[in-house]
């Protein structure tokens, strides 16, 4: 590599990582960005990003077979690290999404959206829970110039649930609050799609840019 | 909690936006990408094209829509029409759509929708159905663009797309479409009762009580419509205080 990679963001054969791309292009046009699936440039790179989607059980698997597990465990503990939706879900360890362990980096585990859930019309709850929803926040400075209870786009149907209430950045609604954001030193992780989020995510995408834990 | 959602929807052919009524006689209303940055400005939650080019000659041009439309605009995009294989799902999310739309193809060969939401995750694949009222409270699927009866119930294929893999349904009432008379709401309510996974109403707003009322009546959690937003009748950012005014959970 004689480029010197600023986001790495991995690949690891789970889904579409244009829209995350783009979305980083957008705010740092002048940052070196790869979409890569080569353990060596994701732990050579000054910036991480996993995202993830589909199935926990798939993204495990393809992350193993895709040798990029050490890399993965590497970065997470070394460097900004920004997890988006599976990417979030897969740094606990255990998900009872096909009842699969996950990376183990964070305490605790992901647990699906109860069914035949109602609002306050009666009306049903559907999961996956799909569009925009409030992000209540605490202070971290992925979130500076963001607005309080800003609407960020969700689809997911499981959530993480973290043993530390420390490590919890934000919270949501659907209907009972759950969290979808966490971070722990050099990491941050939100269930939410930043990429997809319209003003607020490329917010908080450019924060995680300039970043410095 | 979850707003819902208000999507406009673009239909795109020859590298224009066009609008029919009840799926014929076309009318002109600009160029895609164009259109797609105003509604993202608006305040769109998302967006919705579907490529209702007949030849296939043509397909290449929705690719260069949506890549250009992506790298602009960052909130959802879901794109439907002639896609026949997971190879088509690959290519359309590649270029740049999140969700992808499967109408007429589920039918013939309903494996299509379990395969491409086992590949790609439930979370992008859409089914279209095109439903007509053929007795009261049954309503019967077509494809083709609305030319072809298939002799099945909307709401039992409603539940066996959601069984299939499917993650959201986007539901229009072909007596409704183009009529502006509002959603056929017996319709919505009857496939959102049914089904656990979200339902977009689509087909028939022509004015802005008309999605309060897919909303509060039909049970939608999405409201899609083309021609009030098109021809400049409301902009979605109108659209969306009028339904915060009476009560509804938007994103403003």
């Amino acid at each position: 590599m004689g480029t010197m990679v600023d986001v790495a963001v991995v690949d690891y054969g789970m889904g579409n990582l244009r829209s995350v791309e783009q979305a980083l292009r957008h705010v740092a046009p002048d940052a070196v960005i790869v979409v890569t699936d080569d353990a060596d440039t994701i732990t050579g790179a000054k910036r991480v990003v996993f995202p993830g989607q589909g199935a926990m059980p798939d993204c495990m698997r393809e992350l193993d077979a895709r040798g990029l597990r050490d890399a993965v465990l590497m970065a997470a503990r070394s460097r900004p690290f920004l997890g988006i939706c599976i990417g979030l879900q897969m740094l606990f360890e255990h998900s009872t999404e096909g009842d699969v362990p996950g990376l183990g980096i964070l305490h605790g585990k992901v647990e699906r959206f109860a069914s035949n859930m109602r609002d306050a019309q009666s009306n049903k709850l559907k999961v996956p829970h799909m569009g925009w929803n409030q992000v209540h926040h605490v202070q971290h400075p992925l979130w500076e110039g963001i607005e309080q209870d800003a609407r960020f786009y969700f689809v997911h149907s499981y959530y993480v649930q973290p043993q530390d209430a420390s490590l919890v950045q934000a919270t949501s609604r659907y209907p009972q609050s759950f969290v979808c954001a966490v971070a722990k030193n050099n990491l941050f992780a939100v269930q939410f799609h930043p990429e997809k989020s319209h003003t607020a995510g490329l917010k908080l995408l450019k924060n995680f840019m300039q970043w410095n834990p | 909690m979850l707003a819902k959602r208000i999507i406009p929807c673009l239909d795109v052919t020859a590298g224009r936006v066009v609008k029919g009524v009840s799926f014929v006689e076309l009318r002109d209303a600009g160029d895609p990408v164009e259109i797609a940055r105003r509604y993202n400005e608006q305040g769109a939650d998302e967006l919705t094209f579907l490529d209702i080019t007949a030849s296939s000659d043509d397909r290449g041009i929705i690719f260069r829509i949506i890549e250009q439309v992506a790298s602009q605009v960052f909130i959802p995009l879901t794109v439907g029409g002639g896609v026949r294989e997971v190879q088509d799902v690959r290519n359309l999310l590649n270029a740049g759509a999140d969700k992808v739309s499967i109408n007429t193809s589920a039918v013939l060969n309903p494996q299509l929708v379990a395969d491409a939401a086992g590949r790609y995750g439930s979370q992008c694949i859409v089914v279209a159905i095109d439903a007509k009222q053929t007795e009261p409270a049954r309503w019967e699927v077509f494809t083709h663009g609305g030319r072809k009866a298939t002799g099945l119930d909307a709401i039992a294929w409603a539940r066996r797309m959601q069984d299939m893999g499917a993650g959201e349904i986007l539901l229009t009432s072909m007596d409704r479409d183009g009529q502006k008379n509002g959603f056929d709401l017996a319709l919505t309510r009857a496939i959102t009762d049914a089904l656990d996974i979200p339902v977009i109403a689509s087909g028939g707003v022509g004015n802005l009580q008309h999605l309060v009322d897919g909303v509060k009546k039909g049970g939608a959690d999405a409201v899609l419509a083309a021609s009030i937003f098109h021809f400049g009748e409301y902009t979605v950012q109108q659209a969306k205080q009028f339904m915060a005014a009476q009560g509804i959970e938007v994103r403003l």
